[in-house]
């Protein structure tokens, strides 16, 4: 810039150097000169900046991403069947047989000013229509180690319910995570997280929300708080090679008028329920990363697993009639009362630079109910019966934006009927990639 | 109990006072702040060289770290952008935001080299901003310590004088080593070499080596097995001296083509403590240097 101005001035010098006379120029010339060297002075002293857009995902203002994914399934059992003792829970498995698009998730995220950052996913579904997964803003300016979401995003609870679906490791959610929080617990609310000013990650959290997601029913009818989660994590590296984090979570909500259809029932008829009651639910949850030197590039394994338990207790209604269905059922209300937990621990190894191969345990426990004596007659109690997955993996990736995965597994969540599954999937993402989380 | 308060937050306000903490994410950076800040920070390498610094897992020790610094010092040109924007946010350190005094990124004050025309991830791995390995061009570190200086002057205004004493030290230091890594480099001057990861433009730029290859057939994608064999028929006509991979780089590609091609393998440190010899900033370019004459043998 300023070698420009220079130019230009010894340019424009002949011009009005017309009248000038000898002793003039020179000292026209001399100033020139003088005035040079000042620049390359100044120029030396200085460290020019260079210009350049500042790195980071604002470079596209706002990031956009596009993940697109679809699989191939094939299964030996019907996937309505939902996991024995827990078809008064959610069996949402988000996987089909033979082709299918799996849903695309467009996410725009940009700092909308010096102290609130924004982000929106749209989960665009095969058969058309759209969803608003997340659409929260965020401080970015509080301090103190403190970050305040607003609107709906995915709970901080456990480890994998923050995950998006593009970066699980298998194809689907442990059943622990399916049954229990209809694979991810989503709300509308309120999430303030404090990290302690320690080197060591102390982390806490709580959220008050309407209550959305399962188990929370999205009540409208009071203006309250639907559901209340808090949750604790800590973290931090053991040695240059491996680092950790753990974590105890709490949520609790109210279900009310949760209808669930097909429900076995001991005559053997399969009819719907609904029940309303209080929903208490612990978890735990570990994840342990190594990779030799902290180089994840080539080779590295993660080993992480989690523990739900929930208390419902409440009021089931037996053979619960819809308003306004044509036959009227028995519409029997009773207490019940019962405690599941279910588990899973998966390990994933990426043996080779692109190459990784996973293993997941996965458990249930469908508890043993209080049933009250008003229905007892006609609601099982005792399932007898523990639902257990074994999933195996293998996923390779061209790139960090590309992934290809075969998955086979063997699913015993259902007494007597044993699925064996087949899938292959491709997940890729396109646009702005955001960092990962650990 | 105004008594506990008091001291409460004398001890506050002492800890307030204390050193500088400074995040620092590759290990050459936080070996520049050691140079310019001496025992008035305490300084947190998030990375060592042992890691590609393109995959950091965004750690939660990372993040714990993050939230008491005053300074983070980065390379930027969106080399860390796969997991520094985790840790600022998580953080909940507003200071060290993006824009913000305690936020220096070192790509800001070298010229850039390697801007894409085009920007296409069918490219491979290519940064908007430019090739951000400038670490291995000794003559980007006078106008960085310049700068981070001033900046640390700035977080910390007691303190000036002292940083500004060590920049000069540093800088007469490091003028004088130049001298002599240049006279020692001279037998590089217009030497071919082959490559594993598009990281040495700025080595070569300064250095005068001559790039032949590359065995990543794009920047960031592990080179194929079909691939090095395309590489090793170019080298029947671009023949090369040595081919060059940093630590934390897989040494089988290297070794593949140093035993087809006949040719000497030279593993770089690429930043502090990438190797024995490179302790510091001035190990880094003396065991570099050697290690490439090494390779001309």
């Amino acid at each position: 810039m300023h070698k420009y101005a220079i130019f230009f001035v010894v340019l424009c010098a002949p011009l009005s150097a017309h009248a000038a006379n000898d002793a003039e120029l020179q000292t026209m010339r001399e100033q020139i000169r003088q005035l040079e060297q000042r620049m390359q002075q100044a120029e030396a002293s200085q460290p020019a900046e260079h210009d350049h857009a500042g790195s980071g995902e604002n470079a596209f203002n706002p990031a956009v991403s596009l993940i697109l994914s679809g699989s191939y399934g094939r299964l030996t059992q019907d996937t309505a069947i939902p996991s024995t003792g827990f078809a008064l829970s959610p069996n949402n498995h988000g996987y089909s047989r033979s082709f299918s698009l799996k849903e695309s998730e467009l996410g725009i995220s940009a700092n909308i000013d010096p102290q609130f950052r924004g982000v929106a996913t749209f989960a665009l579904a095969p058969e058309g229509g759209s969803s608003v997964e997340n659409a929260f803003v965020q401080t970015t300016s509080l301090g103190q180690g403190l970050n305040l979401k607003m609107g709906r995003f995915f709970s901080g609870l456990g480890y994998l319910n923050e995950q998006h679906a593009h970066a699980w490791d298998f194809i689907d959610q442990p059943l622990v995570y399916r049954t229990f929080w209809d694979n991810q617990l989503g709300d509308d609310g309120l999430q303030l997280k404090w990290l302690a000013p320690t080197d060591t990650f102390i982390e806490l959290g709580t959220e008050i929300g309407r209550g959305r997601g399962y188990p929370g029913s999205n009540s409208q009818i009071s203006n309250g708080a639907g559901a209340t989660a808090l949750f604790a994590h800590v973290g931090d590296d053991a040695g240059v090679s491996s680092s950790w984090r753990v974590g105890i979570s709490l949520h609790q909500t109210r279900q009310s008028n949760w209808v669930s259809t097909n429900v076995p029932s001991k005559n053997g008829s399969l009819l719907s329920d609904s029940f309303s009651g209080d929903s208490n639910t612990a978890g735990l949850d570990f994840v342990w990363k190594y990779a030799p030197d902290g180089n994840t590039s080539e080779t590295s394994f993660k080993l992480q697993g989690e523990y739900f338990q929930r208390k419902q207790d409440g009021v089931l209604t037996y053979d619960y009639t819809q308003p306004g269905a044509a036959t009227v059922g028995a519409n029997l209300s009773g207490n019940y009362s019962v405690t599941q937990s279910g588990w899973y621990v998966q390990g994933v190894y990426q043996f080779m630079p692109l190459w990784r191969a996973g293993l997941r345990y996965d458990q249930l426990d469908p508890g043993i109910a209080q049933v009250g004596a008003t229905i007892s007659a006609n609601v099982i109690s005792d399932y007898a019966y523990t639902p257990t997955r074994s999933t195996l993996m293998l996923d390779y990736s061209p790139s960090e934006f590309s992934r290809l995965r075969l998955q086979l597994a063997q699913d015993k969540s259902r007494a007597d009927l044993i699925d064996n599954q087949v899938f292959l999937q491709y997940v890729m993402s396109l646009g702005a990639h955001g960092a990962h989380q650990f | 109990m105004q008594k506990i308060l008091c001291i409460f937050l004398l001890l506050l306000a002492s800890n307030a006072h204390a050193a500088l903490n400074i995040f620092a994410c590759e290990p050459e950076w936080a070996a520049l702040a050691q140079e310019l800040a001496g025992d008035k920070a305490n300084i947190y390498a998030a990375t060592n060289a042992l890691q590609d610094p393109h995959h950091v897992e965004a750690r939660p020790s990372l993040i714990a770290r993050a939230r008491g610094a005053q300074l983070v010092v980065c390379t930027g040109a969106e080399l860390e952008v796969g997991w520094l924007p985790v840790i600022l946010r998580e953080s909940g350190n507003p200071d060290i935001a993006v824009g913000r005094p305690g936020y220096f990124e070192a790509t800001h004050y070298v010229h850039m080299l390697e801007i894409p025309a085009r920007l296409d991830r069918a490219e491979g791995d290519v940064h908007a901003a430019g090739n951000p390995h400038i670490q291995l061009d000794a003559r980007n570190y006078p106008p960085i310590a310049q700068a981070l200086s001033a900046r640390l002057a700035e977080l910390d205004p007691a303190n000036a004088a002292f940083y500004n004493g060590r920049l000069q030290a540093f800088s007469s230091a490091w003028q004088s080593a130049l001298k002599r890594w240049e006279a020692n480099a001279a037998p590089l001057k217009g030497q071919p070499v082959l490559v594993h990861h598009r990281a040495y433009p700025y080595l070569e730029a300064w250095l005068g080596l001559k790039q032949v290859a590359e065995l990543e057939p794009k920047p960031g994608m592990e080179p194929s097995a079909a691939y090095l064999a395309q590489v090793l028929g170019e080298l029947q006509q671009h023949p090369a001296r040595m081919v060059i991979r940093s630590a934390y780089q897989n040494a089988k590609p290297s070794e593949w083509i140093a035993q087809h091609a006949h040719v000497n393998i030279v593993a770089l440190p690429f930043s502090v403590g990438g190797s024995p010899g490179a302790k510091d900033l001035f190990g880094l370019f003396d065991d570099t240097i050697a290690r490439l004459l090494e390779g001309l043998k």
